[in-house]
């Protein structure tokens, strides 16, 4: 509990960012760091041979169609907001919560698919080529697990009436880290399409 | 706390209690996390639970880190010192230590080799990660950062008390490992695989392991908890007039530290990630053709020099967020209790940038022996030796702010020039194992252990303790005791390079390290007496630094009271109460002026102007340029 609150108006200009929003970013960094290693260590490892091909899963496009169709509706909630449209808010929130799940559970469609393709995770048939795409998948799917617990707790404001157009923090980080979510999800699967 | 009385003529008039808090704040979203504890404000009858252990208030935090840290390094000596009791005497018996080490001891009354492997892992892994990293930057950085930047507390207090609690129960783990029947982790503290990926390998590559794999990833995510804060609390929270170009020298290390650690330790996390699914869930991301015991593994197409690389990713700019803290540290110690500026303040700054900067694409000098492309190599190298140019930069300007300067031996100030010669004596033998074709002639020789020991173990260790004797008057109201101090410099410095130039001599001759007994080899019998050597001299060294833990301790409860500014500084923690309560200063945050190292001005009537005080004060030290900045 902070008994003096900080008020930011007189305090040396930062980068212009609200406090939280400057940690959600950093934060962010420290995510890309983690899958710069992944998928550089993917790179490095294929270049050293007894490497695996295997085949990607067609329904993993499907789950990028809808990820990117979050990121739209996401967007949209987030100029309702500015606009005070709150029964639009609204419905732009649950959307971008539906279309997560469903892309949650697209990911996890995309493992039978690739265990049906003898991709497999670990084990005496497994080649860390199909290992990787599991961990990379998997790390992203936790993330984007904690996005979908973030917009609950924005959808829970929303319907408070705290979200508007002169409360925009909440909604505007996570506006970001979902499109950020989106966005690395994009790239990985952008990454597996060129280098599987 | 009733000592409150700023020197007329030098700090802006204070206003009455609560100016700030009652201010009118627009209740938006942006401000209510902010404006909702408005209500309590005066929180005397706060519950001890709250207020010492889950506290969310940085400076309480800060000490946490810190004795979390002392009994890390206690345990990490005490480590250390059974193995040079192993190396000094490899022919002795160890019966005595049986009560203590149990079944550690063999009938015979030897060390278990196992058990030797794990200390050397265990005293690795604590001095780097749980002392150097969390004891060093999660102490200052905590304490420091608000109180020099002019904030009333971290950028969240929350995410701040979780990273305090995560590296405890990181350290709760960590301790576990070492009472389970097996050992703690034996793989190094680098652990490489295949050794550390094979539960089967050795029995510290069993349990242990997977308990070391545990408390690193809680290790992390403390680690970032605490990086993203500092980080946030420099950017956003500085007090009016703040500029980066007016931040004290600590900050600017603190802060960059910190995007080091945001940026490196999820790679070690990537790295461990994937360890655990080789060891525990069958993957073969770092396995390949093995053969354990006559059976080969099923695991195919690993690569375990894939894992060196992740390591050393972090493994190099760990290094410089173990030193970097005691850098800025120490530049504002001898700037201090020099009397004087620091040298090339800017020069600083940019140096500490440069080192880095550099400090991510190096890694791979750790690795020249793993038989990597000689072109690579040759890349790193050239890249490594660049390294020289900042750290020399920093060197010059910390003798150049010496120079001349009206010097106050206080025990901060000897232990920074301390730091300063570490620096020198181990950045000196970093150029030569720099080099790749140097480095595989000693690199499994004690040259390298003599090495890292003196830049990075204890030149951090020195930077600390300049750290807690000069900033224990802020921490805790009261001085520390400056005979004890003076005694405690002389053994540990004495002690440190009578340990390590040994081993430098022991190195060059080709001695080579992690075995746990050399006397099966003639060659290497002529080191006994040298080995006997360094090992009293580790031990002596080490019962020193209980002068300083007594010194610590006592000097909490019945040390000589402190004044506000004991060491007349500048910087703006000398300005708040002697024991500063939640949120820092009890009226307004200073403003500030100036750069914080006014010492010695010439024409000005004190020899230091703290960074609060407007040149308007200050006519007769004011420079042509200022004289304008006054009106």
């Amino acid at each position: 509990m902070n008994p003096q609150p900080e008020i930011l108006s007189e305090k040396e200009v930062g980068l212009g960012w609200h406090p939280k929003r400057v940690l959600l970013i950093l934060l962010i960094f420290s995510i890309v760091m983690m899958f710069a290693a992944f998928t550089s260590g993917y790179i490095v490892r294929r270049d050293e041979g007894n490497w695996r091909e295997f085949d990607l899963p067609a329904s993993l496009l499907i789950n990028s169609i809808l990820i990117a169709l979050s990121s739209a509706s996401m967007q949209w909630a987030y100029f309702s907001a500015r606009k005070d449209e709150l029964g639009r808010l609204k419905t732009g929130l649950v959307v971008t919560l539906v279309l997560g799940l469903a892309f949650l559970a697209g990911q996890y469609v995309s493992f039978g698919d690739l265990v049906a393709g003898n991709t497999y995770f670990g084990g005496a048939d497994a080649n860390p080529s199909g290992s990787f795409v599991y961990v990379l998948m998997g790390v992203h799917a936790f993330h984007l697990v904690t996005g979908l617990v973030f917009l609950a707790v924005v959808l829970r404001r929303a319907l408070n009436y705290q979200v508007h157009s002169r409360a925009m923090l909440s909604i505007g980080n996570a506006t970001l880290y979902w499109h950020f979510l989106g966005g690395l999800w994009l790239y990985l699967y952008l990454f597996l399409l060129l280098n599987h | 706390m009733s000592d409150m009385t700023p020197k007329p003529n030098l700090s802006p008039s204070v206003e009455a209690q609560g100016g700030r808090g009652s201010a009118p704040v627009p209740a938006t979203e942006h401000d209510d996390h902010l404006l909702h504890d408005d209500h309590h404000h005066e929180h005397h009858d706060q519950h001890w639970l709250w207020k010492y252990v889950f506290s969310q208030d940085h400076k309480q935090i800060a000490k946490q880190f810190l004795i979390t840290g002392i009994f890390w390094a206690i345990l990490g000596g005490t480590l250390s010192s059974l193995f040079r009791l192993q190396l000094g005497w490899p022919e002795g018996t160890m019966e005595w230590l049986k009560p203590i080490l149990g079944g550690w001891v063999s009938e015979a009354g030897k060390l278990d080799p196992e058990f030797y492997l794990a200390l050397v892992t265990m005293h690795g892994t604590i001095m780097v990660f749980f002392v150097l990293t969390a004891g060093l930057s999660g102490t200052f950085s905590n304490f420091l950062i608000p109180l020099q930047v002019g904030a009333r507390d971290m950028a969240s207090g929350f995410m701040n008390m979780l990273s305090y609690w995560f590296f405890f129960l990181s350290s709760v783990v960590m301790f576990s490992s070492l009472f389970i029947e097996t050992g703690p982790a034996a793989a190094g503290w680098t652990i490489y695989p295949p050794l550390s990926a094979l539960p089967q390998a050795i029995p510290g590559s069993g349990t242990g392991m997977t308990m070391w794999l545990v408390s690193m990833a809680l290790f992390i995510v403390s680690q970032l908890l605490g990086g993203v804060n500092y980080v946030t609390t420099v950017i956003n929270l500085r007090t009016r007039g703040m500029s980066m170009s007016k931040l004290p020298l600590t900050i600017w290390a603190f802060f960059l530290t910190a995007i080091l650690g945001i940026l490196s330790f999820p790679v070690l996390f990537s790295a461990a990630l994937l360890l655990i699914f080789d060891r525990s869930f069958g993957t073969s991301f770092f396995l390949s053709d093995i053969y354990i015991a006559g059976q080969a593994l099923s695991n195919q197409g690993g690569s375990p020099v894939l894992f060196q690389h992740l390591f050393w990713f972090l493994g190099h700019p760990e290094v410089y967020i173990v030193i970097m803290p005691a850098m800025g540290m120490v530049s504002e110690v001898l700037a201090t209790n020099a009397r004087k500026p620091i040298f090339g303040y800017r020069a600083m700054i940019g140096s500490l940038i440069g080192i880095s900067l550099l400090s991510f694409v190096v890694w791979a000098h750790h690795m020249f022996v793993t038989g990597m492309n000689p072109f690579l190599g040759s890349v790193f190298m050239f890249l490594t030796l660049i390294i020289a140019v900042p750290s020399g930069v920093k060197v010059f300007n910390w003798l150049a702010t010496l120079w001349r300067g009206n010097i106050r031996f206080t025990a901060a100030m000897l232990f920074a020039i301390g730091f300063v010669s570490l620096f020198i004596s181990g950045g000196l033998t970093g150029i030569i194992l720099g080099n790749a074709t140097l480095d595989i002639q000693m690199h499994n020789t004690y040259f390298v252990v003599a090495h890292f020991h003196l830049v990075m173990g204890s030149s951090a260790f020195f930077g600390l303790f300049a750290g807690v004797y000069h900033w224990f008057p802020k921490m805790f109201g009261r001085m520390m005791d400056e005979k004890l101090g003076y005694i405690h410099f002389w053994l540990t410095f004495a002690g440190v390079y009578l340990v390590f130039m040994p081993m430098h001599y022991v190195g060059i001759a080709g001695f080579p390290r992690r075995y746990y007994a050399w006397t099966g080899f003639d060659a290497f019998s002529q080191f006994a007496d040298m080995n006997k050597f360094i090992s009293i001299a580790a031990i002596i060294a080490f019962l020193g630094q209980f002068i300083f833990i007594f010194n610590f301790f006592y000097s909490i409860f019945r040390g000589r009271r402190a004044t506000q500014n004991p060491w007349n500084s500048t910087t703006l923690e000398w300005t708040a109460p002697i024991e500063p309560g939640h949120g820092n200063w009890p009226g307004e945050i200073p403003a500030v002026y100036r750069w914080p190292y006014d010492y010695s001005k010439p024409g000005s009537e004190v020899d230091f102007i703290p960074q609060n005080v407007p040149y308007s004060q200050t006519h007769s030290s004011n420079l042509p340029y200022e004289r304008d900045m006054a009106e």
